[in-house]
């Protein structure tokens, strides 16, 4: 148990990748082109541009395996995980393929869009062996239904305890139930924070306007802080499982659509070399 | 002047009524007695629209009345009709409370006062029984019920649920939505619920959506509420309606009360019948649900044969096509009625059957022939069905390694039992030795027979104990050796958390754990740590035959637990008089004392195992973890359930309990003795060799399983129309995407789909999907994984 896709089968698909990486490479330094500097147009060079081109499809090709349930072969583990070795390969294959020749061109924005799709890619696989953990320990135990579920119930509490505390309390205190809330846009999820939050405000208030309070509702102050206390630091938390998934899903808006951009850029690349060299 | 009749049928359900189409086609004057004041009351309570299923297909229907696949308003409205075209002499509101006299001249008493006087009484009252009143003055008042059919009737209200049971908390919870709910709670705390109702109902009385009042008895129902006893002295509870849910008084008390005889107190014993239904009290006749028989077709036929009987019609029973095709195989071309006498001759456990009983038995089983050398099953196969030799004889290897130690059983033994208590893998690989003949019986009916036939019980039960020391004491010592130590042995049952022993008891016995499984704990720093668990098949308590010290640890059932009880004094003489016996003990004494300074150095895991064995893991087979620190939340797993199985998830990824990083999804547990098998009428749910439960097309929605799984994950669902694939949806969207919910044109109820009723579903494993468990398959991060819980507990108690 414990054993992150990394590691998956001891390392099995870090070998085919090393493998990959080391006959690039090999290639590459005892190759001599028959004319010129190496480039793509050389024989090693349309070998790594095609084996680049293969491994691109066949990366793609993931989200069409990830969806294909109840089919036999290798499980989606394994694709994963050579998903992830294979892609870094690619970044010696098709560098390689390049020569080192980058220019302001096609070929170019395809190699940078490979590039962009890789490094999101990496930031996946950090977000996929961090985050999991850390949203457990966030959750304890619970879910964020129920999180909210409790939330919805202090708010019910909190009112409840407003009652006897005059207009003003009351109203600060309907606001906090009414305007909270929990996520919203890409960025407020991502931050896991809400810097205008109304229970924070209403918590502030309350606990200014309880210095001043008559003794009679010392009592009543009391609790009704200490539930808004407890909301505040429920929100926090939920905010931050937001948070959590917001960054364990942001990045396939990235890799995915790029993939696609990728996809054309290569086709261009390929229709370019073919038809206008 | 008493009326009197030649037959008096007892109960207006499928039974009854082709009964009494039977006697009134044939001119036999008779009397239809039903309580409720319309037919066939079971039917009746089904569900609206519910489809009712005439399974077996196989099985031909013979009854005046006509029976085919259809909604119950119209299987009742049908029957209503035929009844009276037949001229049926049906009495409504006529419930019978007693039942003296004898052949020809019984006097049957209905609940109004009335007598009745009949020559013969055919009951018919099916298994539902009557249900619980509440026992007090006032009780009658129109706005006490006891029955719920649609809470969302109701809004506003103040409602008294009585009965803190399954039933009544599912009414409480359903009706709070609505209305203002208090329930009675007879006890302290809520004992003997689901989890899931457990679960749901201290959050609602929690959170103030409802009350509870515990340890209350019910005084009287007043005009305008109902007065309460508590500890705290009388109240008074004001409210507009009661609900009570207090079960059903099972009819067997009734029925013995007239005189007819059961073999056993078990719940699961029929009473004794001859092969024309006729009891132990002559003129008495038993058919239906109540004889054994859960299906309605079944009902039926016996309804229209146990009339011809009464007039001494002799016919062969309609279930005869199926026993001639089951006995196609065997050769020799005999009649039924030849082969069962063969079958009964050959083999000394069914001999004490009637009749009727042998029919009933073999139909449920399976007539085998296998050639010499022909597998029967492999060890660790997870098969639980049990097996007799009418001919030839079979081989059983008792050593995984060994493939030549073999005992050889004979004609008119038996094999397979131990599998039938454990709910475990196969100990040993069987095959036949020459040509053979053989019955396989599913596990289900043979607990049946064992628990209606004393005789059968009593070979099983000496036998049993005997193969069982052998097996998981000492392969190779001879029964004979064994019999001044069976003799002592007892059957011990315990509910799950209940002790077998304590540490610091003293030592006098050994259990042999035959059936759930048991945890072994400790006191460390004053606390009762776990340090391991004990699954059936094993022995506890060597530890301190050998050393002669008090016990060292505290066994606790994880799961109710069935074990023998081996006195210490015979079993310390066979270990002196038998070598082999002395060193399997010790053998074993010196592996558990490692053990446990393994175990004891690792709190986590103790913490672990105590988690996973309150989760119910003590009686599960195969069950999904998820690890946390791996589980991306993609809910992968749960689509590619969907999407393997018509669109329905089978499990809930994010409902359970977690523990340190180990989850408990809501998913089936495979169980060893599934409690969804218990109650289902067509025996539509299975366990195959690999252990998978699944349910099969036989299932007809009836729903008992749903509510007897404690884990909650059975669900009743239609069948949705076929989605466009996926390149289509890639391509062209059309249909709803991977794992996307089914609705509307693509969901159950759209006009694509077949209309088919609601069946019952629940996780299979997969065993019909390539590659196996979808769901872990489709993890990308191997966050999920089926375990196995008594090989998980092994490697927990070694360290994670
Ligand atoms: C939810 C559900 C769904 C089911 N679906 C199917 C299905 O689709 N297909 C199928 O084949 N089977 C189905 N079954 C099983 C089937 O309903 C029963 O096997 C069948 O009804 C049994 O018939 P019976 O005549 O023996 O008894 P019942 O149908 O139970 O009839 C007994 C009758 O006796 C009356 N009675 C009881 N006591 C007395 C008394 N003392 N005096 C007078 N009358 C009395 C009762 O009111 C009742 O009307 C289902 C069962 C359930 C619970
Ligand atoms: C050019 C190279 C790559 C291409 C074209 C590519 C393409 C894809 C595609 C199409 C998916 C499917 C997403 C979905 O449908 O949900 C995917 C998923 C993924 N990729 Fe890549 N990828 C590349 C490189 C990488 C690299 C280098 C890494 C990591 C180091 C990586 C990590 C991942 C991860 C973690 C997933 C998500 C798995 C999941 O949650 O199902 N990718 N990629
Ligand atoms: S469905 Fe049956 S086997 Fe599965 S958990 Fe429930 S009772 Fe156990
Ligand atoms: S599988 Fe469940 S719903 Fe189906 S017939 Fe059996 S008990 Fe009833």
């Amino acid at each position: 148990m414990h054993q992150s896709i990394l590691v998956f089968r001891n390392f099995r698909y870090l070998k085919w990748a090393a493998a990959v990486i080391a006959l690039s490479v090999v290639l590459y330094w005892f190759h001599e082109p028959a004319v010129g500097i190496p480039n793509g147009g050389t024989w090693l060079g349309y070998a790594l541009g095609g084996f680049g081109a293969i491994l691109i499809g066949w990366l793609m090709w993931f989200g069409i395996r990830k969806r294909r349930y109840g089919g036999g072969g290798a499980p989606v583990e394994d694709w994963l995980s050579a998903h992830v070795y294979l892609g870094l390969a690619l970044i010696f294959v098709a560098t390689l393929h390049t020569g080192f020749q980058f220019g302001w061109n096609v070929h170019t924005v395809a190699y940078v869009l490979m590039m962009i799709v890789i490094v999101s890619g990496v930031f996946g696989m950090f977000a996929y062996l961090r985050v999991p953990e850390l949203m457990t320990n966030n959750r304890r135990g619970t879910t964020l239904v129920q999180m909210m579920h409790e939330i919805s119930d202090l708010d019910a509490a909190c009112r409840e305890a407003a009652l006897a505390l005059g207009d003003e309390i009351n109203q600060i205190v309907l606001a906090a139930a009414q305007n909270t809330r929990i996520g919203g846009g890409v960025v407020r999820q991502l931050s896991g924070d809400d810097p205008a939050c109304p229970t924070r405000d209403a918590n502030s208030t309350v606990r200014h306007l309880a210095d001043h309070a008559p003794p009679g509702q010392a009592e009543g102050f009391r609790v009704l802080l200490g539930l808004l206390a407890r909301k505040e630091e429920l929100l926090a938390r939920a905010r931050r499982d937001v948070r959590y998934k917001a960054i364990l899903d942001i990045w396939l808006y990235f890799h995915v659509p790029l993939s696609f951009a990728l996809l054309g850029a290569l086709i261009a690349h390929i229709v370019a070399v073919f038809f206008y060299w | 002047m008493q009326e009197r009749v030649t037959v008096a049928i007892v109960g207006s359900g499928p039974a009854g009524l082709s009964a009494a189409g039977r006697a009134a086609a044939s001119g036999v004057s008779h009397v239809l007695l039903e309580q409720r004041d319309h037919i066939s009351d079971t039917i009746y309570k089904y569900q609206k629209g519910k489809l009712v299923m005439a399974t077996p297909d196989v099985l031909p229907l013979r009854s005046e009345l006509t029976f085919k696949l259809g909604a119950r308003e119209d299987v009742l409205g049908t029957w209503g009709k035929q009844i009276s075209d037949l001229k049926v002499n049906v009495r409504f509101n006529s419930e019978v409370t007693a039942i003296s006299g004898e052949k020809g001249d019984f006097t049957l008493k209905l609940s109004d006062g009335t007598t009745l006087a009949a020559e013969y009484v055919v009951f018919a009252i099916g298994l539902q029984g009557n249900i619980r009143l509440l026992g007090v003055p006032g009780q009658e008042r129109d706005w006490v019920q006891y029955q719920l059919d649609d809470p969302d009737e109701y809004s506003d209200e103040t409602i008294v649920v009585v009965g803190a049971g399954d039933a009544g908390i599912e009414n409480a919870l359903a009706l709070t939505k609505q209305n203002n709910v208090v329930i009675l709670n007879r006890g302290g705390e809520f004992a003997r619920i689901k989890q899931g109702n457990l679960t749901a109902i201290t959050t609602a009385i929690e959170k103030n959506q409802l009350e509870c009042i515990y340890s209350a008895t019910t005084v009287r129902v007043d005009d305008d509420g109902i007065a309460v006893k508590t500890p705290e002295g009388e109240t008074k509870v004001k409210c507009d309606r009661i609900i009570a849910r207090l079960g059903a008084l099972p009819p067997r008390k009734f029925v013995e009360a007239c005189g007819i005889n059961f073999p056993s107190s078990d719940p699961s014993s029929l009473p004794e019948l001859s092969a024309q239904y006729e009891s132990n009290v002559p003129g008495l006749y038993v058919i239906g649900a109540l004889a054994g028989y859960p299906l309605i077709k079944q009902a039926m036929n016996q309804g229209y044969e146990v009339v011809e009987y009464i007039q001494g019609n002799q016919l062969k029973p309609a279930d005869e096509p199926l026993l001639e095709q089951k006995f196609a195989k065997i050769p020799g071309n005999r009649t039924v009625s030849e082969v069962l006498a063969y079958i009964q001759e050959s083999i000394p456990l069914l001999s004490g059957l009637t009749t009727l009983q042998l029919r009933e038995f073999m139909l449920d089983s399976e007539v085998h022939a296998p050639r010499g050398g022909d597998i029967i099953f492999e060890r660790n196969d997870y098969t639980n069905s049990f097996y007799s030799i009418v001919d030839g004889g079979v081989n059983i290897q008792i050593d995984a390694d060994d493939e030549n130690k073999i005992v050889a059983l004979g004609q008119g033994t038996f094999f397979g039992e131990m599998g039938l208590l454990s709910g475990r893998r196969r100990t040993a690989t069987v095959m036949a030795n020459t040509p053979s003949l053989l019955i396989e019986t599913p596990r289900r009916s043979m607990i049946k027979l064992v628990n209606s036939v004393e005789s059968v019980k009593r070979v099983m039960d000496e036998v049993a104990v005997g193969r069982q020391i052998q097996t998981y004491i000492a392969p190779n010592i001879p029964l004979a050796d064994l019999e001044d130590l069976i003799h002592t042995i007892r059957v011990e049952k315990f509910d799950q958390g209940e002790v077998l022993f304590h540490e610091g008891d003293e030592g006098d016995c050994l259990y042999l754990i035959q059936r759930g499984s048991v945890t072994v704990s400790r006191e460390i720093g004053g606390k009762e740590a776990v340090i391991s668990y004990v699954p059936a098949g094993n022995y506890v308590g060597e530890m301190a035959l050998v050393s002669n010290a008090p016990r060292s640890a505290t066994i606790r059932a994880a799961v109710a637990v069935e074990a023998l009880r081996l006195d210490g004094v015979p079993f310390r003489a066979l270990m002196t008089r038998n070598e082999a016996v002395r060193q399997a003990i010790e053998m074993r004494y010196r592996g558990r004392v490692l053990e446990n300074i393994e175990t004891t150095e690792q709190p986590e895991a103790g913490g672990l195992i105590q988690f996973l064995v309150d989760q119910g893991l003590g009686e599960a087979t195969d069950v999904l973890l998820i690890d946390e620190a791996l589980c991306v939340r993609c809910d992968n797993c749960e689509k590619a359930c969907a999407e393997t199985h018509q669109g329905t998830s089978r499990l809930n990824r994010e409902a359970g309990p977690t523990y340190q990083t180990i989850h408990v999804p809501t998913s089936c547990r495979h169980c060893e003795h599934p409690h969804c098998m218990v109650d289902c009428p067509p025996d539509a749910l299975r366990r195959n060799a690999n252990g998978e439960v699944y349910i099969t097309d036989s299932c007809i929605g009836c729903g008992n399983c749903e509510r007897n799984c404690p884990y909650g994950v059975i669900h009743m669902a239609a069948k949705p129309p076929n989605k466009p694939g996926l390149l289509q949806w890639l391509l062209l969207g059309r249909g709803p995407g991977p794992g996307q919910a089914v609705t509307g044109k693509w969901g159950p109820d759209s006009k694509k789909a077949s209309g088919g009723p609601k069946k019952a579903v629940k996780c299979d494993m997969c065993k019909d999907v390539k590659g196996g468990p979808a769901c872990v398959r489709a993890c990308p991060t191997g966050a999920a994984l089926r375990v196995e819980p008594s090989e998980f507990f092994k490697v927990v108690s070694q360290g994670l």
